[in-house]
């Protein structure tokens, strides 16, 4: 099964394309990356996965065939947003009955355990949370539901390493455990080195490269997913001030 | 640090998925909006107490006026005026005009705008539920816990003026106010609560479509406002075609659109006769204090073939008035609710 798979899909605002011609097939049981420079796309990809926006142009299904936000997907698919919103002026406790009550799945005891494990109290504001925690307990709430795909748009930016290495710590938990797929934008590459198994590469709105981490570092003859990255996305640079 | 393990999935047939119910809705909504709510009925409680406390001596000073025996008698001159002067309509319609356009600027426009603005659609939009569902779920029932409670208000005001409705109070020298009076016509049981739920309507779609909070407000002022002067000065009069007569003598109850005079047949002039006119045919008039009453120029002028006529609505139309105004806008409203949960369905976050 592939959870996400895209044909000629594209997105455009205005005149320009956000995201053209995208063409992929993530498999399921992964830990996909989707990674590239700020404003290449990642975001309108995820969008368009998770049904929040509707594609310009081809076609995107989600958990082995069905449409984007369509019943099934928003059931199989929890979203965390960039810079991870939550309802600033609700407590924690009001943030897990708004889950609990807007889905059909939801696990109280792993919420309520996960939580007292971060030491977040559910009494206080959810605005009134450090941005680690806000982020931890966002990502808590979408595990909650006990998804069989996480999609998470730039999840550690706004988090100090420390809060970082956490929250992916809880990702991989979540994978490796739960089985959960889970597909994740990021420009942080160094991030992604130990948990993606599954690399998309985005530039300018296109996919420049997509598949087993394992098989492009062998193709490519790289050591390690950043250098892949870091060459391939300067030469499709390079290549487009040269043409 | 040890993450907890989250167990595996329990694997079932997604194929035919129940929705989640609509009732989860309403625990959500009292958490998202108790604090719009509870300043609704603050706004409306202290509303309802004023109107309550001020009705009760307003309807008290009316007996007191109506039983005084012989009416007309000196004696009877003070319960009279204590009635009389006992209310301003002017201060207090024009706040209670308000309210209506605050509620759906403060309790109707923030509901989608702030979502927007904010991001927490991302949220919302991407659990089970739907987002469609979750927009109607939250319009539908807002609209009608706000429209209940303006109800309730409009009930109680119209109840408070009715005194100055009072079909004998002419002939006692007393107030007797028209029921469509512009002011108060929209303030009564049925007219009222349709006012607040179309202004919480436009305020739901402002918010959907501007997708900020403060914008979305204004608009929403600006809209209601524009609606309200349309809906009064230019479709009320027509919603049946108005009484006209030759009868000077329209009882106080009645809505008077207009009055013009003919001669022979033909349109002569609008409104009051005009100076000229007057001069020509009436200038031997006994002058009074403040110049020869009314009923003395159309008279005179009748005695040179002028017929004055009135157009007006009379007082048995106000319930049938009141239920068209009312109907029209819950269409009005549904439509605007339908088309902000058609534009949450449909248009690109």
């Amino acid at each position: 099964m592939n959870v996400v798979e895209a044909s000629g899909l594209g997105k455009r605002y205005g005149g320009t394309w956000a995201l053209h011609e995208c063409t992929l097939a993530i498999p399921a049981g992964r830990v996909a990356a989707l990674v590239g420079p700020n404003g290449a796309g990642k975001s309108t990809l995820l969008n368009l996965a998770v049904g929040l926006t509707a594609p310009s142009a081809g076609a995107v299904t989600v958990l082995g065939g069905h449409p984007a936000g369509s019943p099934t997907a928003l059931e199989g698919i929890a979203f965390v947003a960039q810079d991870t919103p939550l309802y600033k002026s609700l407590s924690v406790a009001d943030m897990i009955y708004l889950t609990r009550s807007l889905n059909r799945r939801f696990d109280q005891r792993y919420t309520t355990a996960r939580l007292a494990e971060l030491g977040i109290p559910p009494k206080r504001k959810a605005g009134k949370l450090s941005g680690g925690q806000q982020a931890q307990l966002a990502l808590t709430l979408a595990l909650a539901r006990r998804p069989r795909l996480l999609v998470l748009d730039e999840p550690v930016a706004m988090l100090d390493p420390v809060a970082r290495h956490d929250f992916m710590a809880t990702v991989l938990a979540a994978a490796s455990d739960g089985g959960v797929s889970v597909l994740l934008s990021s420009h942080v590459l160094t991030e992604l080195e130990r948990v993606a198994s599954y690399l998309i590469l985005l530039a300018r709105g296109r996919v420049r490269l997509a598949g087993e981490v394992d098989d492009l570092l062998a193709a490519h003859g790289q050591a390690s997913l950043e250098a892949l990255a870091m060459t391939y996305l300067r030469e499709t640079q390079t290549s487009e001030v040269t043409r | 640090m040890t993450a907890l393990r989250l167990p595996a999935r329990p694997d079932e047939d997604d194929g035919r998925l129940r929705p989640v119910p609509w009732r989860r809705m309403a625990g959500v909504i009292w958490r998202q909006h108790r604090f719009a709510l509870a300043a609704v009925a603050v706004l409306l409680g202290a509303l309802a107490v004023y109107e309550w406390l001020t009705g009760e001596s307003l309807h008290h000073a009316w007996a007191a006026a109506i039983a005084c025996h012989p009416a007309g008698s000196p004696a009877c001159q003070g319960p009279v005026n204590t009635f009389d002067y006992m209310e301003n309509f002017v201060s207090l319609g024009g706040p209670l005009q308000l309210v209506p356009a605050l509620i759906g600027a403060f309790a109707g426009a923030p509901v989608l705008a702030r979502e927007m603005e904010t991001g927490t659609f991302r949220f919302a939009w991407t659990q089970g539920f739907g987002r469609w569902r979750w927009a109607l779920a939250k319009l539908a029932a807002l609209a009608v816990v706000l429209a209940a409670a303006a109800g309730a208000v409009g009930v109680l005001v119209s109840w408070h003026y009715q005194p100055y409705f009072a079909p004998g109070n002419q002939a006692l020298g007393l107030t007797e106010l028209s029921t469509f009076d512009t002011g108060l016509f929209n303030l009564h049981g049925l007219a009222f609560p349709a006012w607040t739920l179309a202004a919480f309507a436009i305020g739901a779609l402002a918010g959907m479509l501007i997708r900020r909070v403060v914008p979305a407000i204004l608009a929403t002022l600006a809209v209601y406002t524009g609606l309200a002067f349309t809906a009064g000065l230019y479709l009320r009069p027509h919603y049946l075609a108005p009484l006209v007569t030759r009868n000077p003598n329209v009882p106080g109850s009645a809505w008077i659109l207009s009055q013009w005079s003919t001669k022979h047949g033909r349109f002569a002039f609008a409104g009051f006769p005009p100076g000229n006119l007057l001069n020509q045919f009436c200038s031997s008039l006994p002058p009074g204090k403040d110049g020869p009453p009314v009923e003395a120029f159309t008279h005179c002028l009748a005695q040179h073939g002028y017929t004055q006529w009135i157009s007006y609505q009379p007082a048995s139309r106000f319930w049938p008035f009141q239920w068209i105004e009312g109907g029209w806008l819950l269409v009005l409203s549904a439509l605007l609710i339908a088309a902000t949960t058609w534009l949450v369905r449909h248009r690109a976050a």
